[in-house]
């Protein structure tokens, strides 16, 4: 009998766990130990030689943690995962597995603001260069490659500015350079979009935001394709004996999960940003219901999208949902199920005009966090992105007017609701 | 024949796993394999001319398949592609029940014969991850095991 490929709504359930071996608990159990005994004198000696697989310090692995990783390689349609403390975190790792000094990214420049100032400046400072590039045109990601170039980066479904990268086209320019292509695919969750599948290497997520779904919990998670030739000639890394272990090459031993293992077995190992066992079950317990959530998300977002695009205080609407949409024939091919909940519109009246948007909410939280399943909203101009100059905001994507909205799941029409009173609000002086 | 279930029938029912081109050397992926399996439960025969007549993972090592004196279940085959078709004879020779092909090893001629011959066959595999991976294990490095079940496992992992 074949092996059944079973849909993401059973995956998002039954992934990575099944009935506790010594229990039969079936809810996953919360392992919250920081360490787990060795057998023997030996079997301490195969599992710190990686011969066995088994559990040492949870800094490295854990047996809760393992079934979030274990669940979103699985929705990803990936081969190994590696969950970490934060998005940031799983960023770092990924990073600095793929990159040393000396070494070059070419990154899209519509990112996150930390992760911008992770490559720009942080990476940097340890002697990584990143060259930002205008992700519209993939062309521009083929022109900045560099001889020592190790990767290419961007976002799925960028924010905050809210754009949707040609995933096949920058696959097809990573393939041709020999370099694997990362992807940080939060916004869309992989519900809505598995990049992995239309050719990425690597997928990134901050599970604070979709994943884990209720605001409760950060997390981050790296997943591996497993189809990256790390023997190309590019990567001597993993295909060298490691001197952190007595000469296991991770590549030649770990095969196709082998970029998750050195990952873990070296900079997780080292660095230490590892995700708590309790995190992990929050997160897990956001991660089973995620379908049905993204699905009012898409839905809730779309309405709003469209009350926006009609509404007489409004100057703009970003959504890749709304055929007007620059972005919308890359939102049917990238993401058919929906376009996620997350938009951004101008009000009309300028910054001060936002500002009173955001005061005359009312059950709309004004936070900095986005994929809670309650509606978020943020003034980046007077935020975010408050120490720039307008100039400087314009150049970074960010209209002084500009609201970015994460919809939530609540009754749509209350927060249509929220939105006009607060725009008539915005009106007034 | 590398279904989930096809696997674990195989890597129940045979318990001797005769380890073609076995490694001294503690960190190639040979050692690691065989010691795993052997941690497992399994009886490990080293096959390998260099090391013929010496001990390897405390057992004794043959030059060829056709020199070991006791029944083989799986011949689990660490050799070049190009390299499989002798061993598949040979191991039909010696009545062994499945040829294993490590990950890389994919003689597509040598998995016909052995299938042929009435051998299970399993191709581009290595056998520890997927005894890992159906088994438990290989889920606590988060690897996609594909395992989906609501029953209890009858054995522990470790
Ligand atoms: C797209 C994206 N990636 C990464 C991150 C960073 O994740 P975390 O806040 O979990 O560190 C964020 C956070 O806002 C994000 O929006």
């Amino acid at each position: 009998m074949p092996d059944r490929a079973f849909g993401i709504e059973t995956l998002c359930l039954h992934a990575g766990q099944i009935p506790d071996p010594a229990t039969g608990a079936r809810a996953a159990p919360i392992y919250q130990t920081t360490s787990f005994v060795f057998d023997s004198a030996d079997h301490a000696a195969s599992l710190f030689n990686l011969q066995t697989f088994g559990n040492v310090y949870s800094r490295i692995s854990n047996p809760t943690v393992a079934v979030l990783e274990e669940r979103v390689a699985a929705l990803e349609n990936g081969r190994a995962a590696l969950a970490c403390a934060t998005g940031q975190a799983a960023e770092a790792t990924a990073l600095l597995t793929l990159a040393k000094s000396g070494d070059h990214i070419v990154s899209a420049s519509t990112l996150y603001g930390g992760t911008h100032t992770l490559l720009g400046v942080n990476l940097q400072k340890l002697g990584v260069e990143t060259t930002f590039v205008d992700p519209d045109d993939p062309a521009n990601f083929r022109r900045a490659l560099r001889p020592n170039t190790k990767l290419l980066y961007a976002e799925t479904l960028g924010n905050p500015l809210i754009n949707i990268v040609d995933i096949e086209a920058l696959a097809a320019i990573a393939r041709d350079a020999g370099v694997p292509l990362v992807l940080d695919n939060t916004v869309p969750s992989p519900y809505l979009c598995r990049p992995l599948d239309w050719g990425a290497d690597i997928v990134l997520h901050s599970a604070t935001k979709y994943l884990g779904g209720h605001g409760t919990t950060m997390g981050g998670v790296i997943v591996e394709a497993g189809r990256f030739n790390w023997g190309n000639g590019r990567f001597p890394e993993f295909t060298t004996p490691s001197p952190g272990y007595h000469g296991v090459v991770f590549f030649e031993t770990f095969g196709d999960f082998g970029f998750t293992m050195k990952a873990r077995m070296e900079t997780m190992r080292t660095f230490g940003p590892a995700l708590s066992p309790m995190n992990a079950w929050l997160l897990l317990q956001g991660v089973e219901t995620l379908p049905v959530r993204m699905d009012r998300h898409c839905a809730n977002a779309l309405a709003v999208a469209r009350f926006l695009a009609d509404h007489p205080r409004v100057t703009f609407v970003n959504y890749p949902g709304l055929p007007g949409s620059r972005y919308h024939a890359l939102a049917s091919k990238y993401l058919p199920k929906g376009a996620s909940g997350l938009l951004n519109f101008g009000v009309r009246g300028g910054a001060r005009a936002g500002e009173r948007f955001i005061e005359a909410a009312q059950f709309m939280s004004h936070l900095a966090n986005i994929g809670d399943a309650k509606t978020l909203i943020i003034h980046p101009a007077s935020t975010t992105h408050r120490q720039m100059s307008e100039e400087e905001q314009r150049r970074a994507g960010v209209a002084p007017d500009m609201i970015r909205m994460s919809v939530g799941i609540e009754s749509i029409d209350d927060i249509l609701w929220d939105i006009d009173q607060a725009l008539q609000a915005s009106a007034k002086a | 024949m590398d279904d989930i279930n096809t696997l674990r029938r195989i890597l129940g029912e045979n318990r001797v796993i005769a380890v073609v081109g076995l490694s001294a050397d503690w960190h190639r992926p040979s050692y690691f394999a065989a010691k795993y399996m052997q941690e497992h439960g399994y009886r490990i025969v080293p096959v390998n001319p260099r090391y013929a007549g010496q001990p390897l993972l405390g057992e004794p090592c043959y030059a060829s398949l056709r020199d070991i004196p006791t029944p083989v279940g799986i011949v689990d085959v660490f050799r070049k592609t190009e390299d499989v078709l002798p061993i598949a004879e040979d191991a039909i020779a010696i009545g062994a029940k499945v040829l294993w092909q490590q990950i890389g090893v994919k003689n597509r001629a040598a998995q016909d014969r052995a299938l042929a011959a009435g051998l299970d066959a399993v191709m581009d595999r290595c056998v520890k991850i997927e005894h890992g991976r159906l088994f438990g294990g290989l889920n606590w490095v988060g690897v996609n095991t594909r395992v989906v079940s609501a029953r209890r496992p009858r054995g522990l992992a470790y």
